[in-house]
């Protein structure tokens, strides 16, 4: 009984903890990059803040409308690419995030999927952001 | 922290004075009925003492109305396919209102891939059928009308009787699927003029895995599962005592205490809404007043309603349902909220909530901070 819970609807320890205690929750003033993805149409949109230094991200926020594993998601990403190197972080895939979390039900994937575009989404928006000053 | 569970249209608990009367069928009385000897015979004076008590609980006609099967499902595929399929001579068109439960919608698609019309009933904002629209659509060749007693989603109660006029003055066959209004509120299917319905075991807290269907005396309906002949040959198949026996032990609790039970949830129901619609930008959805005794359904702007029930399991022992996407196999959201008119985004953030006899007044106040503090912190995350 259990296991078909577990492997049909229910979500892992690790996202109900990062659903119930999201980390890295807000937003961020003048952040060096902004990234928004999804839709609420679909019933997922997620933004997300990252402040940069020496192409290091220093503080990463996001602000999540969604799902359990979307929330789940967002945070476990905003801890991944924390103290990261900008082009590291962009290696950052949706099944990264997915392992982390000790799994994604199937049907749930997309969401993992949606936390790391919002990630690459501020990234190249740091990138754009930095070539243009140049 | 002690459980409020307030999802019963999604699975009740067996009432305990169901079990003790039934599970005699599972432990000691076990024959099959369609024996003669006399282990068959008391299966048979149990399969027949639940027809009665189903009888009386819809006033039919009498106890050989009464079809049993093996939940709601089986009822509402028995009730469209059967009887679409015996009456093809009269047309090959069935109508549904937009709100019908899955399991009327489905049948009916697969009808359509073999070549019947199928028509769709719309329903106003509050989730009522409009039967004026469903006059314009019924002709003289539409076999069955399938309308909903009451809508487990939104609770709305339907104009039964009305209904009922429309449909006979031109076409052949209402089906009534009352599995969420069973039990909960009168039914009466000789004065609501139903000639087929739905009826589910566990939605009046008898054991998951009964149904029953009502057949009006003169209705003709092909058998969807051939095999002994059981069931007057409409369903065939050795009959499951322990959970017909169940339900009917059940139909005989809810038709005595309807009218106290409903009246107490009825009032805790109301000063839930009146609590929950204090939170901003809160919604309830469906009929304000045409609604069943035990059902309170919302929806909340700017969040979603997975994440609404998750909440409210983890941090505070509430069980509650939504009809969001990411709840559904389909990751679509609930049709019954989008024909209603409500958009993608608002029908996200649904929350249902369905009382039953566990329930207490003086979890209200628990209940109510518990959806308050939800809403809020799932507000302080969402970027909308």
């Amino acid at each position: 009984m259990e296991v078909i819970e577990l492997t049909e609807t229910g979500y892992s320890k690790k996202v109900l903890e990062h659903f119930m205690n999201p980390k890295n929750v807000g937003a961020i003033e003048n952040p060096d990059g902004y990234g928004k993805v999804g839709n609420p149409v679909c019933g997922d949109l997620m933004e997300m803040f990252i402040k940069v230094k020496d192409d290091t991200i220093t503080e990463i926020k996001f602000k999540t409308f969604g799902c359990g594993s979307a929330i789940a998601t967002s945070s476990m990403v905003t801890e991944m690419a924390k103290g990261m190197h900008v082009d590291d972080a962009l290696k950052i895939t949706r099944n990264d995030v997915a392992d982390e979390l000790d799994g994604l039900p199937p049907k749930k994937m997309h969401c993992s999927n949606l936390a790391a575009d919002a990630l690459h989404a501020a990234i190249k928006d740091y990138k754009a952001k930095k070539t243009g000053k140049k | 922290m002690e459980r409020i569970y307030l999802d019963h249209a999604s699975a009740s608990p067996v009432d305990p004075r169901v079990l003790e009367y039934a599970e005699q069928y599972l432990k000691l009385r076990f024959g099959n009925p369609s024996t003669l000897h006399s282990k068959g015979l008391e299966a048979k004076k149990a399969l027949e003492d639940a027809r009665g008590k189903i009888t009386e609980l819809i006033n039919a006609e009498s106890e050989s109305s009464i079809i049993f099967t093996s939940g709601a499902t089986e009822s509402n595929n028995l009730a469209i396919k059967g009887a679409a399929m015996r009456n093809i001579q009269k047309g090959k068109k069935v109508a549904a209102s937009t709100i019908e439960h899955i399991s009327v919608l489905n049948p009916i698609k697969e009808l359509q891939k073999s070549g019947w019309e199928f028509n769709l009933i719309p329903v106003d904002s509050t989730g009522l059928v409009d039967t004026e629209k469903m006059n314009a659509i019924l002709t003289e060749d539409t076999t069955v009308v399938s309308i909903m007693y009451a809508n487990n989603e939104i609770g709305t109660i339907q104009p039964i009787s009305e209904i009922s006029r429309v449909v006979h003055e031109k076409s052949l066959y209402l089906h009534v699927d009352a599995t969420a209004a069973g039990g909960r509120i009168p039914v009466d299917v000789q004065n609501d003029g139903i000639d087929l319905l739905t009826l589910s075991s566990n939605d009046m807290y008898g054991p998951q895995g009964a149904g029953a269907l009502y057949v009006k005396p003169g209705v003709k309906l092909q058998p969807i599962l051939p095999g002994g002949g059981q069931e007057r040959g409409l369903r065939s198949g050795t009959e499951n005592i322990f959970t017909i026996a169940g339900m009917g032990e059940a139909a005989r609790i809810a038709k005595n205490e309807m009218v106290e039970e409903s009246r107490r949830l009825e009032k805790m129901r109301d000063k839930l809404i009146e609590e929950i619609l204090r939170i901003e930008e809160s919604y309830l959805t469906g009929h304000p007043t045409q609604r069943l005794p035990h059902h309170a359904s919302f929806r909340f702007s700017r969040i979603e309603g997975e994440s609404i029930l998750l909440n409210l399991d983890m941090g505070y022992n509430i069980q509650v349902s939504t009809g969001s996407a990411c709840t559904s196999r389909t990751l679509e959201p609930s049709h019954v909220l989008l024909a209603i008119g409500l958009k993608h985004e608002e029908a996200h953030g649904s929350m249902i909530i369905t009382l039953g006899r566990s329930n207490k007044i003086d979890e209200i106040p628990r209940i109510a901070k518990g959806v308050k503090e939800t809403v809020e912190r799932l507000r302080k995350l969402s970027p909308l």
